[in-house]
């Protein structure tokens, strides 16, 4: 047994937490946070440096007896799709880092304790192979989460802390009841792995799928139970947005391809077009209402719901395109839309405005925030040559070959993103009225360039050539695939 | 024939991108930076022209840089078609560049770093786009001629700029969005691909009847840049921009990238067996003569300039698809060569209204009255260049009408010969009372003196008049090419 890579990677920033206690300068506060998360993120480069992308096995698997008596271990390992997700998680905890460093002013050393914490327990769901483990850290995630929105946030953030607190929560409550249900029926285990080779009958998969459903839907989120996204990233400080549309948004996703396809694979065939509708259904609903906001944080959070429904559409089209699409849309999404949050979170702390409205010139004041706003705007309405529209592509590619009307209503949520996107951009950035006459506003300077810079980078990097990205999760997406459609066909 | 690799088709792309850098970091020195385009223009198109030999005898030259997705490469074919328009638009640069220089100076224009940058860029996608040798590169380099073209057609900021120019925008990227983005998934989805096929990508495929004819039409109103009617109210709105724009871009580069388009889908995506097997040729064909009627008609009702010329652009571009859909090879043929007699002659009209706007502030043709006495070497360009549009012989137009009347009569299809003939009327209809007004109507006032002929435009307009009338005396170059294409 080698160095516990994945361990390492999980606690260093749960380690670099407990180091930050002892400090008291905010200054070396913000210089150790930032130099843990860069540590982190270098793990997971090595991580991915040696991963194997032949197979489809889990990789860098430790476990440890925890409590043998209930079937407990400490398990961790992963495959092409955590692995991607570790590594989103290291590269968005640095971006926060780098994001927070001026805009929190109180209580800094607390606020960087939250933002590792939970960069620990964002990585450790990923990693975790015990069902146990994993409901420990999926649970526990709401704890920092809490305390960022509501301490850190806008005027309303104990309402929208206290709102997400609860959706999240009722969620929790059926996943939990689904994880009982899995236990007791296989065996009185917690490896997620054995949990997924057992048949279970296709009732209890549809009362699972059911209960699976909600808990995901939530995190999602989905079509209708959405309603606490918008809240919770109004009030969010900027560090709190980016990991709630870069990284938590992911986990609801990453549930499905975890739990619900491979556990389930009957009840995921059976429901397949009932999850295609609603995937539609926020694809489109999630873009008519990005199209009516005046409030940028607000825009960003609605397209994130349309965006996100793309990402399911792609994975219950159960075929190879549609779910490699659905990852990589899943990546891509957490690059795009966390630099979105970010761009947003720079221009509030110079203007302390988030009204559209207010804005107009702003390419006159700041030539290169503008331009690379452009950059990000455009990869967020998938134009081709960036990382979103390869995304778009196969998900489009492979939603149309799971049905057709799927497909169409999903070429009306990109158009839709055109749309909104294009005219959040022409009227804060273009057009006549100056921004710059009513406020002071500079341009970026070395340390925002440095959390935008390798966001932008990935944006041209996939849209160009995904290979690598794809090659990462290719082995696992065609296993997965494999385990839907050998026992998912017979219904 | 095997196939040349060579990085030549890269090459011209880079040095019209690089040109884009360099105008960028020469910001304030005016002089230096000025003459880089024209440099780069003289580089781009020798690089073409070197590929020539090659694609003239029925190869092709190819680079495959990566693979982006399965069945997908990011990768340049050079062939008879993407040298057609190639050539095309790397020569006419040249002149172009020269042209802006003189305009811009004389205008005392604002903000020519980002015009001559954008500029050059344009001319990067455009080239890109013409060597691709697939939907998907060809669909990114589409988009980045959108992008990069956009600042040129708001260059003025003001009332004017801002409306049209977010026109353009919403056109262009509503039908790329929506309809292509459709036709280009369903493409990858039923053929596990998007190269371009000699013969058809989708020809033999297992697909519906249905879902092949929205395909197609999906791909017919998404390359909006093509605007075949009602795709059409963009390019109205974009001669906001300054005449150079107009005149390289939204005559040349910009709407000869959109039929280009349309003719990659129609030759090497559908191919003609299957286009003509779904009956979606003459369907096209009823299409596209309706837009050039329409636009004819409207053109005619125009008294800007530039308006008019706009309008008989649109009406052209579908010259060129109706000919491709006719689907005989003469017609095919006719359609080809269209893309260079069209792009020589609109050039040299856009360039007669710059010069006439820079020398004497007028834009509508009923102010024009007697200026040819002024102007004369830019109103006798504008003439030879309006009987080429007509198609008179010996002009370049002529050459691709007269392929064209053949092609229907070849394809038995006499009602598009009709469409050819009235149209060609109504273009003498709005050409010829120009050049009447100007030579021989009176002048309202007695001009300034200042109104006279402005040497840095005059020279290229004569230029690409010259152009016009070479091509229809020597057609040899492009016949040969298009021959290629429909071979």
């Amino acid at each position: 047994m080698g160095i516990p890579l994945l361990s390492l990677i999980v606690f260093t920033p749960a380690a670099g937490a407990a180091v930050l206690m002892f400090l008291r300068s905010d200054d070396a506060v913000r210089w150790t946070a930032l130099g843990v998360t860069v540590l982190d993120l270098a793990l997971c480069i090595a991580m991915l440096a040696s991963f194997d992308t032949t197979t489809h096995e889990m990789q860098f698997t430790e476990t440890h007896p925890w409590v043998p008596v209930l079937g407990i271990t400490y398990a961790l390992g992963i495959d092409g799709i955590s692995a991607l997700f570790v590594f989103l998680t290291a590269l968005l905890g640095l971006i926060c880092v780098l994001a927070s460093w001026v805009a929190i002013d109180r209580k800094v050393k607390a606020f960087m304790i939250s933002l590792l914490a939970m960069q620990t327990l964002m990585q450790g769901v990923f990693c975790a192979l015990d069902l146990f483990l994993f409901y420990v850290f999926w649970e526990a995630m709401l704890i920092p989460m809490y305390l960022i929105i509501g301490v850190w946030g806008g005027g309303g953030r104990v309402y929208a802390a206290f709102k997400f607190f609860l959706y999240t929560l009722a969620g929790s409550v059926l996943f939990l009841i689904g994880v009982i249900v899995l236990y007791f029926n296989g065996g009185e285990t917690f490896d997620i792995l054995a949990l997924t080779a057992q048949d279970l009958p296709f009732p209890v998969q549809s009362w699972l799928f059911f209960a699976f459903l909600i808990a995901f839907a939530v995190k999602v989120p989905m079509v209708p139970v959405h309603t606490w996204l918008p809240d919770a990233h109004v009030q969010a400080p900027t560090a709190g947005s980016i990991i709630l549309a870069g990284v938590l948004l992911k986990m609801g996703a990453y549930g499905f391809l975890r739990f619900s396809l491979p556990m389930l694979p009957e009840a995921s065939v059976y429901y397949s077009t009932l999850m295609l509708a609603l995937s539609a259904l926020a694809i489109v609903y999630g873009g008519l209402l990005a199209l009516a906001q005046d409030d940028l944080k607000k825009l960003v959070a609605y397209s994130s719901i349309s965006h996100m429904g793309f990402v399911t559409l792609g994975i219950f089209a159960l075929n190879l395109r549609g779910l490699e699409g659905g990852i990589l849309q899943m990546f891509n999404h957490g690059v795009t839309t966390g630099a979105l949050f970010l761009f947003v979170g720079l221009i509030y702390e110079r203007t302390h405005t988030r009204s559209i409205a207010d804005y107009g010139g702003l390419m006159k004041v700041a030539p290169v925030y503008t331009t690379f706003l452009a950059l990000f705007t455009l990869s967020s309405m998938a134009l081709p040559g960036t990382n979103s529209f390869v995304g778009e592509l196969l998900v489009l590619s492979g939603g149309f070959a799971a049905d057709l009307a799927a497909g169409a209503a999903a070429v009306v949520g990109a158009l839709l993103g055109a749309a909104y996107l294009l005219g959040m951009y022409g009227k804060v950035a273009l057009g006549p009225a100056s921004v710059g006459a009513r406020f002071k506003i500079r341009d970026v300077n070395a340390r925002e360039m440095a959390a935008i810079l390798p966001l932008a980078v990935f944006v041209v990097w996939i849209g160009l050539y995904p290979k690598p990205f794809l090659n990462v999760i290719d082995a696992s997406v065609v296993h997965l695939l494999a385990q839907v459609h050998s026992k998912g066909s017979g219904q | 024939m095997d196939p040349v690799i060579s990085i030549r088709p890269l090459l011209a792309v880079a040095v019209a991108g690089l040109a884009a850098l360099a105008v960028l970091l020469l910001h304030n020195r005016e002089k230096l930076r000025d003459t880089v385009s024209p440099l780069a223009a003289i580089a781009m198109f020798a690089i073409v022209v070197s590929m020539a030999p090659t694609v003239l005898v029925g190869g092709t030259v190819q680079l495959s840089l990566f693979e982006v997705l399965p069945g997908i490469d990011f990768a340049f074919r050079v062939d008879a078609l993407g040298m057609v328009f190639a050539t095309v638009s790397s020569l006419l640069w040249i002149v172009a560049a020269i042209y802006s220089i003189g305009y811009m100076r004389h205008l005392n224009e604002h903000a020519q770093t980002r015009f001559f940058a954008c500029f050059a860029a344009s001319l990067a996608a455009a080239v890109g786009g013409a060597f691709a040798a697939n939907l998907f590169t060809l669909v990114i380099f589409y988009e980045v001629l959108s992008l990069v073209t956009y600042p040129l057609v708001y260059h003025h900021e003001d009332e004017e700029g801002w409306t049209g120019s977010r026109k353009y925008l919403v056109y262009l990227m509503g039908a790329s969005k929506s309809v292509l983005l459709a036709a280009l998934a369903l493409t990858y989805h039923i053929a596990g691909s998007l190269d371009f096929v000699a013969g058809g990508l989708l020809a033999g495929a297992d697909a519906s009847t249905a879902l092949l004819t929205v395909v197609y039409f999906c791909y017919l109103f998404g390359f909006a840049k093509a605007a075949v009617m009602p795709m059409h109210a963009w390019l109205p709105a974009a001669m906001v921009a300054p005449t150079p724009v107009s005149a390289l871009l939204h005559a040349v580069a910009v709407v000869k990238m959109g039929v280009f388009c349309v003719l990659r889908v129609v030759f090497h995506i559908f191919g003609t067996g299957l286009v003509d097997g779904l009956g979606l040729g003459i369907a096209t064909a009823y299409l596209v003569s309706f837009t050039i009627l329409m636009a004819s008609v409207y053109a005619l009702t125009r008294d800007d300039l530039k308006a008019r010329l706009a309008y008989s652009t649109v009406s052209q571009l579908s010259y060129i698809v109706l000919g491709a859909v006719l689907l005989s090879p003469v017609a095919m043929a006719g359609g080809i060569i269209h893309i260079a007699a069209h792009a020589f002659s609109k050039i040299t009209l856009f360039f007669c209204a710059g010069s006439i706007f820079c020398a004497s502030g007028k834009r509508n043709i009923s102010d024009m009255a007697g200026i040819g006495r002024r102007l004369p070497w830019t109103m006798g360009a504008f003439f030879v260049a309006s009987l080429s549009m007509i198609g008179v012989p010996p002009t370049a137009g002529f050459v691709s009408k007269w392929y064209l009347a053949l092609g229907s009569v070849e394809a038995g299809q006499i009602a598009f010969l009709i469409v050819l003939l009235v149209s060609s009327i109504l273009n003498a209809a709005y050409f010829l009372p120009v050049s009447y007004v100007a030579f021989f109507g009176t002048e309202a006032q007695e001009s300034p003196a200042t109104v006279r002929e402005i040497p840095m435009m005059t020279i290229p307009l004569v230029a690409t008049a010259i152009l016009s009338v070479s091509m229809g005396i020597f057609p040899d170059y492009f016949l040969t090419l298009a021959d290629g294409v429909v071979r």
